[in-house]
């Protein structure tokens, strides 16, 4: 009886939902929960400060966003890509921060016919040979970061770098991206667990190695865990430490305190970028939430404006989905790091920075920009996609 | 691999091994002996790791703000043990599981929610913040600290256990809970402080980890399944198994992220002999428990 009643009860909620034609529905698939929370919590704060601005309406429509905790687990990634397929009907889904998790969900929603809409992982294997004209990447290709610094390192004239990163795709990008632009000796290239908490063991054949630098991609907690470690084992000064902005970004900086000062590090975005838009965007952010906003928060923005900015183009008519993916993929974003174009794999073309960990004017550690390392720069497997 | 570094490498497999020690002491004596199986064991730990974070700067000392946040974490203990625990006890596993699987979530997010989303710093003390010279080898000095308070606690819990009346009680509770209530023991109350002891101890590693490690929302759980392969392993509700499996485990796990890829490296080219050697060191301690499994299915040192 109860189950009838139920039944009866969400078929009426059914017919009281007005026709979706007018709401633009996105799905916020993001890992809200466990040690990778802090970068989807991010994501989902700058998205909705993002959709505050537009006045809660994304290009002109009503927008509903339905968040979905993914725990950082891809069997549960794409068990919720399916409900916002099937149950939710979701036009877009975005937030997923993991490249593993984005690899699992993309076949359920490419099916699906649901764009998908990354503000973070951007393997390198859906920029090449299995691009797919669903997913689209409003924060980089993976490799365009680690490729800024593997340039700086080599331009420095480091000889022996030591490089480390986690077993998984983002972390093999990662190190194919920075040794694509650093042709000196590899040290050592050490793959760890993901998740890892202890580095020690690592840090002692590192010393044993005795590089002259040492490049590092560890995002979120790992990262907490291998700078702290990396300091306490005297190695801080004495082997410069280098990584992608992943590595060093505020969710990080706020963790480990003065240990990652003077870390060069590399980014699309940071802070200080001097423009009218991240201006507001960090003031307005710090004001909401107390406290700097990171990579991850400008991409959570920049998602949102993107939707925005293709949803204005085609007038609010989500249901051809051609028109809705050329107005995508030819759109000019105004975005928090400047003008960005896309691909013809649907990844950005923009520029790479690098920034050096400081104390900010306020005492709090933040990043400053100090140099353009790239200048729109597009990934390098854009050749291998067949969409053009 | 010279000596030198093998040294170093033991001495870090030693200092995992003491930190998995602390967190499944605890969890032992609370399941060896009051038959619960506490999935928000690692909760406790990262209440320590937060309560020793937020104290430091307030009475601006780390061994103040460490004991304070044990004493805390324990007073804590007590009160979920009273709040939400009392009445699982004789329900089975599987409702103490969902129920403290339901304390995790709801910790959590009372941490998210004072502390916020993003991890929180927590520093060693400055005496203790570089390395120390051991004959040759800079060994971090944190590090030693962690080792010398994980040392004095198995001592501490050796000496509570063989040569106290409360530790009689708990051995005698650990192999016969029946018999010790039929004696008249005050059950209710010495439950109550083997759990505010165990989670006490899981504060006290939060505490010492928080240095080391990212103070975050979560942190707890990436130690808890160690910490259950430790005392599964070791034998359930045996503290001298517990040593025996950290210190077994710790061991394990570093060397083999040591010492496997450059096995590996005799054999194929660099970056195959780094893929499949860290595969295989992140396997390293499920193959442990296996092999212990098959040849003494209830652990080291069982307590049943």
């Amino acid at each position: 009886m109860t189950r009838n009643l139920l039944t009866l009860a969400s078929a009426l909620a059914l017919l009281a939902t007005p026709a979706a034609a007018d709401t633009l529905k996105i799905g916020m698939i993001t890992t809200l929960s466990g040690p990778g929370a802090g970068l989807g919590i991010d994501i989902r704060d700058g998205f909705a400060l993002a959709v505050e601005h537009a006045g809660g309406k994304l290009g002109g429509q009503d927008t509903q966003v339905i968040e979905a905790d993914d725990q950082q687990k891809p069997d549960v990634a794409v068990g919720l890509a399916n409900r916002m397929v099937e149950r939710d009907r979701v036009q877009m889904v975005t937030g997923v921060v993991w490249s593993n998790l984005a690899l699992a969900m993309l076949p359920t929603l490419a099916g699906g016919q649901t764009f998908f809409i990354s503000p973070n992982a951007g393997p390198s294997q859906l920029a090449g040979a299995q691009c797919n004209p669903y997913f689209f990447n409003a924060a980089y290709q993976n490799d365009q970061i680690h490729e800024a610094v593997g340039k700086h390192v080599q331009d420095e004239g480091f000889k022996k770098v030591y490089l480390m990163a986690p077993n998984y795709p983002a972390g093999k990008d990662g190190l194919a991206g920075f040794k694509r632009y650093y042709k000196g000796e590899v040290a050592g290239e050490v793959y760890t667990q993901v998740g890892q908490l202890d580095y020690a063991a690592e840090l002692a054949q590192l010393k044993a190695a005795a590089p002259d630098a040492v490049y590092v991609f560890y995002p979120g907690g790992m990262g907490i865990n291998f700078i702290k470690q990396y300091e306490q084992a005297g190695l801080k000064g004495a082997v410069p430490l280098f990584g992608p902005g992943f590595s060093f970004d505020q969710d990080i900086l706020a963790a480990v305190g003065e240990s990652a000062l003077g870390v060069k590090n590399s980014a699309q975005w940071s802070p200080d970028l001097d423009n009218a838009a991240n201006k507001k965007f960090v003031a307005d952010f710090k004001a909401k939430y107390g406290r700097i906003p990171s990579m991850y928060a400008a991409q959570g923005y920049d998602t949102a404006l993107l939707i925005d900015t293709a949803v204005k183009a085609v007038g609010g008519n989500l249901k051809d989905k051609d028109t809705l993916r050329a107005a995508l993929a030819s759109a000019k974003l105004q975005s928090l790091r400047g003008e960005v174009a896309f691909n013809t794999n649907h990844y950005p073309i923009h520029n790479i920075y690098l920034r050096e960990v400081v104390k900010g004017a306020d005492g709090a550690v933040t990043n400053k920009t100090v140099a353009t390392v790239f200048t729109n720069h597009a990934d390098a497997y854009v050749k291998d996609c067949p969409m053009k | 691999m010279d000596a030198l570094l093998l040294v170093e490498q033991g001495l870090n497999g030693l200092q995992l091994g003491v930190m998995l020690f602390l967190m499944a002491a605890g969890l032992t004596l609370v399941f060896g002996i009051m038959d619960l199986i506490n999935l928000a064991h690692g909760t406790f730990y990262m209440v320590g790791a937060y309560l020793t974070a937020a104290l430091v700067p307030v009475l601006d000392s780390f061994p103040l703000a460490l004991a304070a946040a044990v004493l805390l974490t324990a007073l804590l203990g007590l009160v979920v043990e009273a709040v939400a625990l009392r009445t699982l006890y004789r329900r089975d596993h599987l409702d103490q599981v969902l129920a403290t699987f339901g304390l995790i979530l709801f910790f959590n997010e009372l941490v998210k929610i004072v502390f916020g989303p993003v991890p929180i710093f927590l520093n060693p003390p400055a005496a203790l913040a570089g390395t120390v010279d051991l004959f040759g080898l800079k060994y971090p000095a944190f590090r030693l600290a962690i080792l010398a308070v994980g040392l004095a606690v198995a001592v501490f819990l050796w000496l509570l256990i063989a040569r106290t009346r409360v530790g009689m009680l708990i051995r005698a509770g650990a192999t016969n809970r029946e018999m010790v209530m039929a004696l008249g023991v005050d059950v209710r109350l010495l439950f109550g402080l083997v759990f505010a002891l165990g989670c006490g101890l899981a504060g006290l590693a939060g505490a010492m980890a928080g240095p080391v490690l990212a103070v975050q929302v979560g942190m707890g759980e990436q130690i808890l399944i160690l910490t259950f392969v430790v005392i599964v392993i070791g034998g359930i509700g045996s503290i001298r198994g517990a040593l025996a499996g950290a210190l077994l485990v710790g061991m394990v796990d570093t060397l083999g992220r040591a010492l496997l890829p450059a096995a590996f490296r005799l054999v194929m080219d660099a970056a195959n002999a780094s893929a499949a050697g860290a595969a295989l060191a992140s396997m390293a301690i499920y193959v442990l428990m296996a092999v212990v499994l098959a040849i003494k299915p209830k652990g080291l040192f069982p307590a049943h």
